[in-house]
């Protein structure tokens, strides 16, 4: 394993700070702030006896809606041992928190406070389109789906969100929208989609708070065989 | 007079069906055959095709081959550029499309492209994965199929084969799995498979000739050199990093977005059995896999509206390599209009023209 100072184009270092890019936005992510790494700029790995080992990272992330960057350092230690735990990352951004996304957000939520039902299947499609109506929901859906990136990834994975599969939004509870939200994952290292259910509320003064998530097993089965019509 | 009416015709024609064909949509499988009939039906001077396999489900592996007449009659040169051998990375076969779009539209008017045509054969295979391409638009959760569409093997429920670990370059060492429902699954052996089977038979047949092979996927912003097994370097490997970054120079000067250059275990993962190796170890000196676009917004999802830069800035990389090739294998051959583009064409420029003014000065004497 990669030890002392690393090449911040290869992939130990690239791993551990897009673990960084899923804390960052299980703090800061919403409906209009989606925050991706943009680059590396150096990073240090050491073994931390009984512990595991632990990443010191000069990254830059940006704001996907905003295009607004921001340097950052951060801190993830990967635990040691035969089960797999989350990492834990110390990492916090002064500037694009800032971004004013507030008057958006009381809107979005006034406008679907009272509503309940299926609101979008496949955002995107499989052409890379989202209606504009909808984005606000994808956006989310990566701000939720960041708590499974983060609880799930390793020095061996490497995750994105694939693709919202279906959103539906549940009866508002204490003044929080509430979402039930069908995932994919896609882990860049084995290639595999993993298929998620998460169930979550979100308010512009709460932001996300995730209530039960939800590995499915993916059914081969389910997989019909092509006929030979072309 | 006849010859040369029909030729402008026909050049018409070529211009217009190339224009009417939209670049910046994803076509399915359908349109893809019918534009590659009609490339080659509107610049046959340029266009042909070949059919050189089929696939598990038994259709089509074609190639468009763009290449030029030579009055000497000189043994050309090969390029290799294939796309979509993963089912679901729509940008790559729509970037085999762009790719001979702009080759067609500009030859005539671009003459180190022109010249380069002369002494290459660019082979461009738009679909490798017919069957899995297919499969990806037949509804929503088949989207983001990677695999072919093989069969199951005994005991099994699950389809296809990773075709990029199919190939016969250190098969089953590493980063592939034998499981048949994994992602990466490499097969029952090396060219287990008949896609895989069609390029190395095929390319197999030209080694000589073959200067570069560049192989098309998204996603991930990435140029990825041999090898994919951690200890094993290609015997040219600063070659291929410099000339790599060349390349990732010119695409950032596009739009700006950055491509990292590196073997695969370094900036990715460790793999076998990829067709980059495959072409690498054959003796293929320059041989590459491009990720397209993104780095993880949309992933395989790329929005049509970022077709064109993505095929813009890829283009601007795969013609920086085959420029590079070109040139190196054919240094006397700089045209005396073109723009220079390198280098070495700058001072074959100084030295041509000084000659040229000795030996006016001598004649004048």
């Amino acid at each position: 394993m990669a030890t002392g100072e690393l090449n911040p184009n290869h992939y130990p270092a690239q791993r551990a700070a897009k673990a960084v890019q899923h804390y960052l936005n299980t703090l800061y992510g919403s409906p209009y702030r989606v925050i991706f790494l943009n680059r590396v700029h150096s990073g240090y790995a050491e073994d931390v006896a009984d512990s595991g080992r632990k990443y010191k990272l000069e990254i830059t992330v940006q704001d996907h809606i905003s295009n607004k960057t921001e340097k950052c350092k951060a801190e993830v230690l990967f635990p040691g041992g035969e089960q797999q735990r989350p990492p834990q990352v110390q990492a916090s951004l002064e500037e694009l928190p800032t971004t004013d996304t507030k008057a958006e957000e009381e809107a979005l939520f006034q406008k679907y406070k009272t509503n309940q039902g299926l609101l979008s299947e496949h955002l995107p499609d499989s052409h890379g389109h989202v209606d504009p109506d909808m984005e606000p929901f994808m956006h989310l859906g990566s701000a939720a789906s960041s708590f499974i990136m983060l609880n799930e990834s390793t020095e061996n994975t490497l995750y994105n969100v694939a693709q919202v599969a279906n959103v539906t939004q549940l009866k508002t509870e204490n003044d929080q929208l509430k979402f039930d939200y069908y995932v994919l994952l896609h882990d860049m290292i084995s290639q595999e989609i993993i298929h998620w259910k998460l169930l979550f509320t979100w308010s512009p003064q709460e932001g996300v708070k995730v209530l039960q998530m939800e590995k499915l097993p993916h059914s081969h089965h389910n997989e019909t065989p092509q006929n030979n019509n072309n | 007079m006849m010859i040369c009416s029909e030729t402008s015709l026909s050049l018409a024609e070529g211009l217009q069906s190339t224009q009417s064909y939209n670049y910046t949509k994803y076509h399915s499988m359908d349109e893809i055959y019918r534009w590659m009939e009609e490339v080659e039906r509107a610049n046959p001077e340029l266009v042909s095709s070949a059919v050189y396999g089929h696939t598990y489900e038994g259709r089509n592996i074609t190639l468009l081959k763009l290449g030029l007449g030579n009055s000497e009659g000189r043994q050309k040169k090969l390029i290799w550029v294939d796309c979509g051998i993963h089912a679901r990375e729509w940008i790559a076969p729509a970037f085999c499309q762009w790719f001979v779009k702009e080759i067609v539209d500009s030859y005539k008017t671009n003459k180190k492209l022109e010249q380069m045509l002369q002494n290459l054969d660019i082979f461009v295979t738009p679909v490798i994965n017919v069957d899995g391409y297919l499969f990806t638009w037949a509804n929503d959760s088949t989207r983001l199929w990677r695999k072919s569409r093989s069969p199951p093997p005994q005991g099994s429920s699950c389809y296809g084969v990773d075709l990029n670990r199919n190939f016969n370059a250190n098969w089953g060492m590493v980063g592939a799995s034998f499981n048949s429902c994994a992602l990466t699954y490499c097969g029952r052996s090396a060219g287990s498979e008949p896609e895989a089977t069609a390029v190395m038979d095929f390319v197999g047949g030209m080694i000589d000739q073959t200067l570069c092979f560049l192989t098309i996927h998204s996603a991930g912003q990435l140029i990825l050199m041999p090898y994919g097994h951690p200890e094993i370097s290609a015997p040219n490997y600063n070659e291929l990093v410099s000339v790599g970054k060349a390349a990732a120079a010119e695409m950032e000067k596009i739009h700006g977005m950055t491509y990292t250059v590196g073997t695969s275990p370094q900036i990715l993962y460790p793999n076998s059995g990829s067709s980059r190796d495959w072409a690498r170890l054959m003796g293929i000196p320059f041989s590459y896999t491009f990720e397209l676009r993104d780095k993880g917004e949309f992933s395989h999802l790329l929005p049509e509206e970022q077709i064109q830069p993505a095929c813009e800035e890829a283009y601007a990389g795969a013609l920086s390599i085959i420029t590079y090739v070109h040139d190196k294998t054919f240094p006397d051959s700089v045209p005396p209009n073109a723009a220079v583009t390198s280098v070495s064409g700058f001072a074959v420029m100084i030295l041509s023209t000084i000659m040229s003014v000795l030996l006016t000065a001598e004649v004048s004497e």
